[in-house]
């Protein structure tokens, strides 16, 4: 996407930057002068544009200050009615107005958890093949596929998740947890495909790019140095990658790990298509449940009542406060790691 | 064994990838017909019927995001580079950049739905766009930002050094050489919204019928595909896998011209 090149004036001021022409033909001074002038070349016009920046960069800070002040204001019925109490409750009661936050928490914790649990294993191991062993050519194929992975629509994978994965876990999946790991009280009948498993599956799928990607960045950055190191020393390639990579990089690993948590924490419309929607706790990870993300966007519009939507908002003001502190403990460790981390080697 | 291992994680983490694409494009394809971009949706029971309005009102609610977003995003990103470099201020905007991208989209939708849609009494297809839009600035600034940074000083210092003001040498010269970059952040960060659909659950709503009116409820491609799936007709099982096949060639088409464009030198300039 080509920019049009500029126009006469502008071109003569443009072109010693690409070092094109030394010297354009000189023009008396005042036309010079006058062209600046004409162009805006005053002290107000500098000092105007510098606050324009400074007020947008600022305007970042606002849009956090806003929402937070937002669903604080919007669930005050609910903050003052509850309290604490809110978060502890399990009871989810619409009709009689009585509402605890307890099932969506766990909803929410158990369903990142499974998703971490398959994702995290493939992700380490995609960004180990991807940059320990596999061959350039295939490199660029396989990181565009990871990329592409991450541009899916949360609402598409929900899709695909309610016709095409739900039928494939509840007829050869489900039954084989049921039979092999059953004794865990884990995965007990009844299964109807969807519910929590279904939910910590979908999700996984949708967080393993993220925790792939910045894992293969964490470990790019480890120098060459050290793996030589540790093969010198006569370690086989599995203990080179142990030891010289996964090691150095477990900071970053772990980094990335959070910020797929984060994301799975606030997911939504697949979670909400695949969870069954069921205000209730469970020890199978075969029944129905609902996370805070999911019970939001179910039951939103149908909360009629003050005291519904502001319960609501109140599960929004915690997942936000959440996924806030989520974020912000992944960054830390990913920037302590980058900026600590020597020169990159390629 | 531990390659067989990495080789195993690498085929089942591209096992779900393909098996999205090859029931996408099966299932998609095979219910994509003309009536689909020129048809409203049809009344439960008939056949035919297709999602232009959806179409249109994502055309709608995009424009307005990018209108808001991409000028905020691209103003911040040159104050982190150009400004505040090295400053404590531009380390916090920029660390509140990073955690307002993990905000989950659901929470920016209920945030809206009380700052537009409550005081105004309804549905709209403005504060959808206003949800979308608040979501594109973080990307935005953060990209612009990495794209200026890689603009060499010299470049800068030409066009200073012939008096052009500071103001000016920053948006025709130093913002234009890191143009290609730029519209690299942009459109990523477009690809990002257009897909969404929790943030317009509470402030676009959705529409049956034809609407272009922003203080109206409008709807929207994702939106009409979450409708869709979750109903229990066949017919409209159908047009939610159309729907997704269209969504996401669209922004597989924007992703990948922003790979090919990136290919191609970040920088015109600064070679």
């Amino acid at each position: 996407m080509r920019i049009q090149e500029p126009r006469t004036p502008r071109a003569a001021a443009a072109e010693p930057a690409g070092g094109l022409t030394p010297v354009a033909v000189p023009a008396p001074a005042s036309q010079i002068r006058k062209f600046l002038q004409s162009r805006g070349s005053s002290s107000l016009a500098d000092s105007t544009f510098r606050w324009l920046m400074v007020l947008c960069a600022l305007s970042i800070f606002g849009i956090v200050a806003l929402i937070a002040t937002e669903l604080v204001s919007s669930s005050k019925l609910t903050l003052t009615k509850f309290g604490m109490k809110f978060f502890f409750g399990s009871a989810w009661d619409p009709v009689n107005a009585d509402f605890g936050a307890l099932p969506f928490i766990y909803g929410t914790v158990v369903s990142s958890l499974v998703a971490l649990v398959i994702a995290v294993p493939l992700a380490v191991g995609v960004a180990v093949f991807l940059t320990e062993m596999c061959p350039k050519a295939l490199r660029g194929i396989l990181s565009f596929l990871t990329e592409l992975l991450a541009a899916i629509p949360s609402v598409v994978y929900g899709l695909w998740a309610i016709f095409v994965l739900v039928p494939l876990l509840r007829l050869y999946v489900n039954p084989l947890l049921i039979k092999t790991l059953g004794w865990t009280g884990l995965f007990v009948a009844p299964d109807f495909g969807i519910g929590m498993f279904a939910a910590g599956v979908i999700l996984a799928i949708m967080i393993l790019p993220i925790i792939s990607s910045l894992t293969r960045e964490v470990m790019t950055a480890v120098p060459h140095t050290q793996r030589e190191a540790v093969l010198a020393l006569g370690a086989t390639r599995w203990e080179m990658i142990r030891m010289g990579v996964l090691r150095n990089a477990r900071i970053g690993i772990v980094g990335s790990i959070i910020l797929g948590l984060g994301r799975a924490l606030g997911e939504t419309m697949a979670v909400a298509m695949v969870i069954g929607s069921s205000p209730t706790i469970s020890k199978s990870l075969l029944a129905p449940a609902a996370t805070m993300a999911s019970v939001i966007a179910n039951e939103f519009a149908e909360a009629a009542d003050d005291t519904y939507r502001s319960a609501l908002i109140e599960i929004g003001l915690a997942l936000f406060l959440v996924t806030i502190v989520v974020n912000m403990l992944a960054r830390l460790l990913m920037w302590a790691v980058t900026r600590g981390a020597p020169a990159r080697v390629t | 064994m531990a390659s067989a291992l990495a080789v195993l994680a690498t085929v089942l983490v591209i096992a779900p990838l393909v098996a999205i694409f090859i029931d996408l494009v099966y299932k998609g394809a095979s219910s994509l017909d003309l009536n689909f971009f020129t048809k409203i949706p049809a009344p439960v029971g008939e056949t035919g019927g297709g999602m232009a309005n959806s179409i249109v009102g994502s055309g709608v609610l995009l424009g307005l995001a990018s209108l808001l977003g991409i000028p905020v995003g691209i103003a911040a990103g040159i104050y982190l580079a150009e400004y505040g470099r090295g400053t404590k201020l531009s380390t916090v905007v920029r660390f509140t950049a990073d955690v307002l991208n993990g905000v989950p989209s659901i929470v920016m939708g209920i945030a809206v739905y009380a700052l537009i849609v409550a005081p105004m009494k309804g549905f709209s297809a403005f504060a959808g766009g206003v949800a979308l839009g608040i979501m594109m600035v973080p990307t935005v600034a953060r990209t612009t930002e990495e794209m200026l940074l890689m603009v060499p000083h010299s470049i800068r210092e030409a066009a200073l050094g012939l008096g052009v003001p500071t103001w000016r040498a920053m948006l025709s010269i130093t913002l234009k050489t890191a143009m290609p970059g730029v519209i690299t952040g942009c459109m990523l960060a477009f690809a990002r919204v257009a897909g969404e659909t929790a943030p317009l659950l509470f402030t676009a709503f959705g529409n049956q019928f034809w609407s272009t009116n922003l203080n109206q409820p409008i709807s929207a491609l994702p939106l009409q595909i979450y409708v869709y799936a979750l109903s229990p007709y066949d017919e409209w099982h159908r047009l939610a896998w159309a729907g997704s096949l269209v969504l996401i060639a669209l922004i597989v088409i924007a992703v990948s011209l922003v790979r090919y464009v990136t290919s191609r030198g970040v920088l015109k300039g600064a070679s």
